[in-house]
């Protein structure tokens, strides 16, 4: 199915952004529909992170525009993004270390229900159902007691998989979703991130290194280098793509 | 115009004292991350063993000299012995467990001082050939002035060039970017730390020696010292060397032009410029770190990998059994009154009062992650409200219990709104910076708040004023402080706030606003220290300035740290050990800040996790994986 055919979510125009000079992003524009998964790749360089901290507030934009849902976004701080429905997760992981894993999921739900103004009720004890249920969905139900700081790294993300659910969000931001964990997770992982999204109809944009990852999974391909955008399109096409297998093979080539 | 001229030398000649003690912290901050709270007291060493040494080797140019480098060079060894004995043990150790290892050195050497020197001030020859004075512009003005002002460039050139013209400089500047790297690359770098320690004890004691034509050496230098130091060296920025010195010039020729324009009458209103000379360093870097969060020359710090707080255990919210122990320790201290001897209940209510006080702050260290070397401002600030409302407002006391707090509120909400938008060591300076400011106006507006003699008859209503009924007034009120604080621990504003501590990033990510948590977090342990400060100003009759001092805020940070800054009953055991311990020793000998130094700085080595922080580790449960989670740091050493 092509974005058109699907209800835009995330629209992105003509976003650009130049650090001292470099141009880091050059007049980028895609769009994410519900129910895709979106893989943005290129070599290192390329621009990738970049790109993704200007979705969520991050990074500020020199130029373009970032519609959620219709919304423009640019200018907005990261927890007002998060507010109008849109999760993320890190490239390297960040949950909280003095929490349990169900008492970071319910650190978010607290944050979504508005209620961390409140100075009396124990936190332990509220929207304990709703975390151990987003827990149960990305299977770490079993280790909810556990304290986030002994955890192994493949969990972790996990536990950021499900905290990034917690605010029932529209958009999924995932940076690097796989890095750092052995392969059969890996699959594992994004399996199940792309069970979730169908039947949530969630939109998701990730970035991977992982070509398996990436052509296993992805609805659409777009691919960055040196800050502009070269190819756009479903898995098989990308994968033909004769500027792409230079950019590849080329950075391959060079180590 | 000759005195302008006189006063823009002597600023320059100050300058280059501050300089020389404020250059070594930075150095060794930079290089090892530890702020050296000892600096002080080895400039106040310096001047102590320039004093003897000169002594010994009689007032020729040659004894005198050979004094003034002779005294630098042995601070200099006993820099390197601490680095070796004591720091090296505790690199990897939080950063505030460094913090409260130095300031044990503080009281030792203090007490060694005492002992070897004793408690008169001790005043120096004149440096043979510079005893003179010249005239400037028809006024004389010292020669060993002159002399002293080509110091401060002198020694920022030959700075410059260790560090840039030497294999070790390089060393030492790849150090300050990143330490970890340098280790990588095979450098041994123990000996790269003890050598900047040691350089850098060196020139703070060379500072002190300089100074002994112009002051006595005397007990309480090395406290006024370290804060001068601690100014310049953030107002330049941590680290960087061009930073101190031009900081130093900067504070220096302020201090003077106060000193210079004395008394001003603008439009009818009199300003004393000559009084701001206490607090002028400290409005200065109120400033700088406002508009510059980093002082003038300073760079964010470089992330250091591993060697952050101590991992915490997710807190476990209160069960049957800490009730039960609580309600019995409740229990426990009600039965004192009839039990004890009337000082026992004395010394309870002093207790009580700074397990509040230790309890507030441990509220912004803990949670919150923000280190206060200012807290006893907001304690100050309470019991000033409070009795101010009385003596002056008349209203009742009970009444002023309430009120006084909420000065404390306000000045916290006021401070804290800087406050919160720095952080680390930044964020502790501008604390102190705020404190010092409230603390100079409390001690100069003799009008309004007594000057430096304080408030007298500060006494609560008459059916408070027996011992027994004020102890029981303070019992409850602490109670109910000490609970609410547990309370909003485990709250869903408590959670939010660890939140924002573990992962600024992630706690951005789901939309929580951590400035403003934090900066609630600040009023509320500003109101809390302000609780503590209404009673401990009633429980004594009167209050001085002393209630708001440095060293008031010092205690506050060992009491929280003794106890261990992660526990929530560590700063109630904190405080109560560490006033108890204060009050036996203090009452038996003379030396009661080397002995109270020393059993600090065994329970830095021995229990790096402060007392109650050591026993849970201990206790720790391991289902919820405690003994991975609580041995933070000594883990990752491996």
């Amino acid at each position: 199915m092509e974005a058109a055919a699907r209800m835009t979510v995330l629209a992105v125009e003509n976003l650009s952004k130049s650090f001292g000079g470099v141009h880091a992003v050059r007049n980028v524009s895609f769009a994410v529909g519900a129910g895709e998964l979106l893989a943005l790749i290129g070599p290192n360089g390329a621009g990738k992170t970049t790109c993704f901290n200007m979705l969520n507030g991050q990074i500020r934009p020199d130029s373009g525009s970032v519609r959620l849902g219709g919304r423009e976004i640019v200018g907005l701080a990261p927890r007002a993004v998060w507010r109008l429905g849109v999760g993320r997760t890190f490239q390297i992981t960040a949950t909280f270390a003095s929490m349990t894993v169900r008492e970071n999921v319910q650190m978010a739900l607290l944050s979504h229900h508005r209620r961390v103004s409140s100075w009396w009720p124990r936190a332990a004890r509220l929207y304990r159902e709703e975390a151990d249920r987003l827990l149960e969905r990305v299977g770490m139900a079993e280790q909810a007691e556990r304290a986030c700081s002994v955890l192994a790294y493949g969990d972790l993300k996990r536990v950021e998989l499900a905290v990034a659910l917690a605010n029932a969000p529209r958009l999924l931001l995932m940076d690097e979703p796989t890095a750092g964990m052995a392969p059969k997770e890996r699959i594992a992982l994004m399996a199940l991130t792309a069970e979730i999204v169908r039947e949530r109809g969630l939109a998701v944009l990730f970035t991977e290194h992982d070509m398996d990852v990436v052509f296993t999974h992805a609805d659409r391909i777009i691919v960055l280098n040196r800050g502009t955008l070269i190819a756009a399109g479903r898995p098989a096409d990308v994968r033909a793509d004769a500027e792409v297998q230079a950019v590849y093979l080329g950075s391959r080539g060079h180590g | 115009m000759a005195s302008i001229v006189a006063q823009f030398l002597n600023g320059l000649a100050s300058a280059s004292t501050l300089f020389l003690i404020a250059v070594g912290l930075s150095l060794i901050f930079g290089v090892t991350r530890i702020v050296n709270f000892a600096h002080g007291s080895l400039y106040m060493l310096g001047l102590y063993a320039a004093y003897s040494l000169i002594d010994r080797f009689g007032p020729t140019p040659l004894g005198f000299w050979g004094g003034v480098i002779g005294a630098a060079l042995l601070v200099g060894a006993l820099g390197a012995l601490v680095e070796v004995a004591i720091l090296r043990r505790i690199y990897r150790a939080p950063e505030l467990f460094q913090l409260l290892a130095t300031f044990a050195l503080v009281l030792v050497i203090r007490d060694a001082v005492l002992w070897h020197w004793g408690p008169e001030d001790l005043l120096g020859p004149r440096a043979p050939g510079f005893a003179g004075s010249v005239a400037i512009l028809g006024k004389p003005f010292p020669e060993y002035d002159l002399l002293l002002i080509a110091v401060g460039p002198l020694v920022l050139v030959l700075l410059w060039l260790l560090l840039n013209r030497t294999r070790w400089g390089t060393l030492v500047r790849a150090a300050t970017q990143d330490r970890e790297m340098v280790g990588a690359l095979g450098v041994n770098e123990r000996w790269l730390f003890t050598g900047v320690f040691a350089l850098g004890a060196f020139l703070a004691g060379l500072g002190g020696a300089l100074q002994i034509p112009r002051e006595p050496a005397q007990l309480f230098l090395d406290l006024t010292a370290i804060s001068d130091a601690f100014v310049v060296v953030v107002v330049g920025g941590m680290g960087s060397i061009p930073g101190a010195f031009l900081a130093a010039l900067l504070i220096g020729e302020i201090k003077a032009l106060c000193i210079g324009l004395g008394t001003v009458t603008v439009g009818g209103v009199a300003i004393s410029f000559s009084k701001l000379t206490l607090v002028v360093e400290f409005i200065v870097m109120a400033i700088v770190l406002i508009v510059r969060p980093y002082g003038l020359l300073g760079k964010p710090l470089a992330m250091q990998r591993g060697a952050g707080a101590p991992v915490e255990l997710p807190a476990r919210p209160d069960g049957r059994a800490m009730a039960l122990a609580g309600l019995a320790v409740l229990a426990a201290l009600a039965a004192l009154p009839a039990a004890g001897t009337p000082y026992a209940v004395v010394l309870a209510i002093d207790i009580l009062v700074f397990a509040l006080f230790a309890a507030s702050l441990q509220f912004i260290m803990g949670p919150a992650g923000m280190v206060s070397f200012g807290h006893a401002a907001y304690f100050g600030l309470g019991a000033y409200g409070a009795a101010l409302l009385l003596k002056r407002a008349g209203l009742p006391m009970e009444a002023t219990l309430a009120l006084g707090p909420l000065v404390a509120a306000l000045g916290a909400a006021l401070f804290g709104a800087f406050v919160v938008r720095l952080s680390g060591v930044y964020l502790a300076m501008l604390t102190l910076a705020f404190a010092q400011i409230v603390w100079s106006i409390a001690f100069q507006w003799d009008a309004f708040t007594g000057g430096s003699n304080g408030l007298v008859g500060v006494w609560p209503s008459g059916w408070l004023s027996g011992k027994t009924a004020f102890y029981f007034l303070t019992l409850a009120c602490v109670a109910a402080g000490v609970f609410l604080l547990r309370r909003i621990h485990f709250s869903p504003y408590g959670y939010a706030l660890r939140a924002g501590r573990d992962s600024p990033l992630r706690a951005d990510a789901i939309g929580l606003d951590i400035g403003r948590l934090q900066w609630v977090a600040f009023v509320i342990a500003g109101a809390f220290a302000g609780v503590a400060g209404a009673l401990a100003g009633y429980s004594k009759g009167s209050i001085s300035p002393e209630v708001m001092a440095v060293s008031r805020s010092v205690d506050g940070l060992v009491m929280v740290l003794l106890g261990g800054v992660q526990t929530l009953s560590g700063p109630l055991v904190g405080a109560a050990a560490f006033t108890w311990l204060q009050d036996t020793i203090a009452r038996n000998t003379e030396y009661w800040r080397a002995i109270l130094g020393a059993t600090i700085l065994f329970i830095v080595l021995a229990f790096p996790q402060g007392i109650v922080g050591q026993l849970a580790a201990w206790l720790g449960s391991r289902d919820r994986g405690a003994p991975e989670g609580m041995v933070g740091w000594r883990r990752r050493r491996a």
